[in-house]
């Protein structure tokens, strides 16, 4: 038998040099920062007292608890999941803390206490999704609502007052003019974008999202995956329990009633895929700054709660559109 | 067959460009009255864009269709089917849980002041059949029909609806023979009716039987159209058809260096596991490629996926180097020591809106990080240095995998698999889909593992592959192995022999329309 190698001269041995619609490619990265920089132009233009520092550090503040939510979510989305139980969890997870804190536990304590419960909140989550192979939506709509039940009964249904609050700090304080609600948002952040882009979970995610077959057979570990998805998305939904109940000194059971489909609404405005597999954590960062400055700019013009709801709705829909239609380009390319 | 006349449908100059590949470059094609136009040429050659075009799935970036002679707009597949031109895909388009008659209904149902009216429907559902000569109860669930009988229904849909050009696309790929036979005899039928009829096959036999012009694709380019029923000097041979899809004689195309065989590496004995699995029992040795082939479905994938644990065995033993492998999961198969590159690359291989490097490194992220948190600098090394040995450019590093060549694409799986060094490597179809070029850096590469002392088991339904590459061949049929045979001396028949369990003496064989390819 001949063991002479054939040449290979063949052209498609060369990849191309890049994916083709260089316009695609771009808009894939900077498009949805593009629409926050024409929204930030248009609210200056036409909404009173919309360009003052004391109005950016307003919006800034009050994007984020949205936004921290958001970033958990991120990651459970990459892996074409879905968390409706964040709200729940952060109701939970803030009540739990406050307790703890007014019950004699050191702030610090009390503060990794809020995050843990609400960590082990998501791992119930994560667990019957990745063993039970149980759909994520079912389960967490299941657990949106005994959470939220939970919740009530931490606290016999009515809301605990505690204006001494240990870690009021986190909700109302500032540090060089910045809100320390905000620093606490850009810390997580760092750390869940340190985690997608920079560690071996964060490749698992991808992949888990993107294929899930092939990242069973390329030796991932794919349930582990899935269960810390869904305790990171616990854990993020806790830290925002806590910004909540520091910012109203108390413990209340409605907290974060909804906020699952605001949180999702910057997901997906960010340009992460429902599908999963393709997104990327600033991307929802920048997605949830986008639904702050609307909901802003348009208290600022006076326009009437309902028609901000229906603007609101209105967006969303544009953005789960773009997402389908460049997954439809995708696919035929 | 009238050579003058009008052809029925003719495309001119069709270019068709997705991102930087070019799928179709300037194809010209006609089909006339009354033939079978096949068409020939690998995955990837550009038939299956131009049927999207041709049938409004896909819009040409230049170039031109006619229809009778009077130019057409195929903007929607809509267009398509008004125009006269239906196509019968691989994966057939029927609602399982609805009837026969609801599904040749479909978008015309017989309606009375808006109710549905079944008699009529179950009426004209039979007058469907029978003008395909097909003997099917219209209200049965379609869905419990034999895949060959659901084809015999979408083809009475096209029929009914009056094509005039209809498209096939592999349509006996999952076809017993007696099947196969029917459909041939509805192909000339239509034929003889003033049909044109495009059939798309890699099996030369039927194409043999079959065409009156044969058309030959390679890389998007249309080689040559030959006509099958020409005489003398004119006339076409199988090996014409096979230089035009190739480019280049088969010959050259496989490699094996004679390795020393080493000691016994994988070790099976009485491996058995659901839907019938064995037992099955053979040795591989170090260097040595060990190729599996049978009929689809007969178990090889199976028994791979035991192997490495991607299924679970139900009995019998499994043992590398000597010590037992008991495997639950894929993440102890790999841990063990077993690679393995699976049947299906786009289902379950492939991260598609992943790059290249994250690809590659899929698989070995631990060995490159400390702590979970990866070092990117050995990281992006050891990456390149598997891009080198794979002739990728490696500056395709950051590269979505899905913007590359079939080729390529499986080239990154199998980098994955060079960076965890198995000591038994599993490759199921590693060519499956893959241009010619990329198919011969595969075989290099197959023979450079197996040179480097790992035990390979290749797994393929492509025999001329399978006893080129190989050093040994177990041929499995019905869950067992029934033959193991010197790779260099087996010829394709005694191959087929084993593998249907029939000799050539005896009678015509009734198992080979599923036949390895």
């Amino acid at each position: 038998m001949s063991t002479s190698t054939a040449p290979t001269t063949d052209p498609t041995v060369q990849p191309p040099e890049n994916r083709g619609f260089p316009v695609a490619y771009w808009w894939d990265r900077v498009g949805i920062f593009l629409v926050l920089l024409l929204l930030i132009a248009l609210m200056s233009a036409i909404a009173p007292n919309f360009l003052s520092v004391d109005n950016a550090v307003n919006v800034a503040r009050s994007v984020s608890i949205n936004a921290i939510l958001a970033a958990g979510m991120t990651v459970v989305i990459l892996t074409a999941g879905i968390d409706l139980s964040v709200g729940s969890i952060l109701a939970v997870a803030g009540v739990g803390g406050v307790l703890l804190a007014t019950n004699g536990v050191p702030t610090p304590l009390a503060l990794l206490g809020g995050i843990a419960i609400g960590a082990l909140c998501g791992a119930v989550n994560g667990a019957l999704i990745a063993w039970l192979a149980l759909p994520a939506f079912i389960v967490t709509l299941g657990s949106l609502t005994y959470l939220r039940g939970l919740a009530y009964s931490m606290l016999d249904g009515q809301p605990l007052v505690a204006t001494d609050l240990g870690f009021r700090g986190i909700g109302n304080g500032s540090v060089a003019g910045i809100p320390q609600p905000v620093i606490v948002m850009l810390v997580v952040y760092v750390v869940f974008w340190f985690l997608l882009e920079r560690t071996r979970f964060g490749r698992h995610v991808y992949a888990v999202g993107g294929n899930i077959e092939a990242a069973r057979l390329a030796g991932i570990n794919v349930k582990r995956v899935l269960l810390s998805t869904y305790m990171l998305s616990g854990a993020a939904a806790g830290v925002a329990g806590l910004i909540f109940s520091a910012r109203v000194l108390s413990a209340q059971p409605t907290a974060g009633n909804g906020y699952e489909l605001d949180a999702i609404a910057a997901v997906v405005l960010g340009g992460t895929s429902l599908a999963g597999g393709r997104g990327r954590i600033f991307g929802t960062l920048v997605g949830a700054v986008i639904i702050g400055v609307l909901s802003n700019g348009l208290v600022l013009l006076d326009v009437p709660f309902f028609y901000q709801l229906i603007i609101k709705g209105v967006v969303i829909i544009i953005a789960i559109a773009l997402d389908s239609l460049k997954r439809f380009a995708r696919s035929t390319s | 067959m009238n050579e003058t006349a009008t052809p029925l449908l003719e495309v001119e100059g069709i270019s068709k460009r997705f991102g930087a590949t070019l799928a179709l470059s300037d194809v010209s094609f006609d089909v006339r009255a009354g033939e079978v136009h096949a068409l020939m040429g690998e995955n990837g050659a550009g038939k299956s864009t131009l049927m999207k075009i041709i049938s409004g799935n896909y819009q040409p970036d230049t170039g031109t269709i006619q229809i009778s002679g009077t130019p057409a707009v195929m903007a929607s597949p809509r267009d398509a089917m008004t125009a006269g031109v239906a196509i019968i895909h691989q994966e057939l388009n029927t609602i399982p849980d609805m009837t026969v008659a609801e599904n040749l209904a479909t978008g015309s149902e017989p309606a009375r002041f808006g109710v549905l009216d079944r008699r009529t429907m179950v009426a004209q559902a039979r007058e469907k059949l029978a003008r395909v000569g097909a003997q099917i109860d219209p209200t049965r669930p379609i869905g419990r029909l034999s895949v060959g009988m659901q084809q015999m229904v979408e083809i009475a849909r096209a029929v009914a609806e009056n094509a005039r050009v209809l498209v096939l696309d592999e349509p006996t790929a999952s076809l017993s023979r007696t099947e196969s036979e029917q459909l041939f005899a509805l192909i000339r039928s239509m034929r003889d009716q003033g049909m044109g009829l495009i059939y798309i096959s890699h099996r030369m036999e039927e194409v043999w039987e079959l065409a009156d012009r044969v058309t030959v694709f390679r890389d998007g380019k249309l080689i040559g159209t030959r006509d099958m029923r020409a005489d003398g000097p004119d006339r076409t041979t199988p090996g014409d058809i096979v230089r035009m899809m190739v480019g280049r004689e088969i010959s050259d195309l496989y490699v094996r260096t004679q390795h020393p065989a080493g000691e016994v590496r994988l070790s099976v004995r009485d491996l058995t596991g659901p839907g019938g699995i064995g037992p099955v029992s053979f040795d591989v040795r170090g260097g040595q490629v060990v190729g599996m082939v049978g009929l689809i479905g007969a178990g090889r994938t199976e028994v791979a996926r035991l192997i490495y644990g991607a299924d679970r065995a139900t009995g019998g033993t499994v043992s590398l180097d000597g010590s037992p492998l008991r495997v639950r999961n894929p993440i102890e198969g790999l841990r063990a020591g077993v690679g393995l590159l699976p049947e299906s690359r786009k289902d379950q291989a492939l991260f598609l809106d992943l790059t290249v490097k994250d690809n590659i490194s899929m698989s070995t992220l631990k060995q490159h990080s400390v702590a979970g948190v990866l070092r990117g600098g050995p990281l992006v090394r050891a990456v390149r240095g598997v891009m080198d040995q794979l002739k990728v450019r490696s500056n395709a590093l950051g590269l979505e995998s899905r913007a590359l060549s079939g080729g390529n694409q499986q080239k990154l799986v199998l980098g994955r698999l060079l960076l965890q060094r198995p000591k038994l490597l599993i490759l199921d179809e590693p060519t499956r889909g893959v241009d010619i070029g990329a198919k011969s850096e595969i075989y290099r590469l197959i023979n450079e593992i197996a040179g480097t002392g790992a035990a390979v088991l290749v797994i393929s339904s492509d025999l001329p592959e399978a006893l080129g590459i190989s050093d040994e061949l177990l041929v499995m049929r019905a869950g067992q192995i029934v033959a193991t045979l010197d790779a260099r001396r087996a010829t394709e028949e005694t191959v087929m022999q084993h593998a249907t369990g029939v000799s050539a003496d005896d009678a015509a064989p009734t198992e080979t329309a599923g036949t390895a390819r």
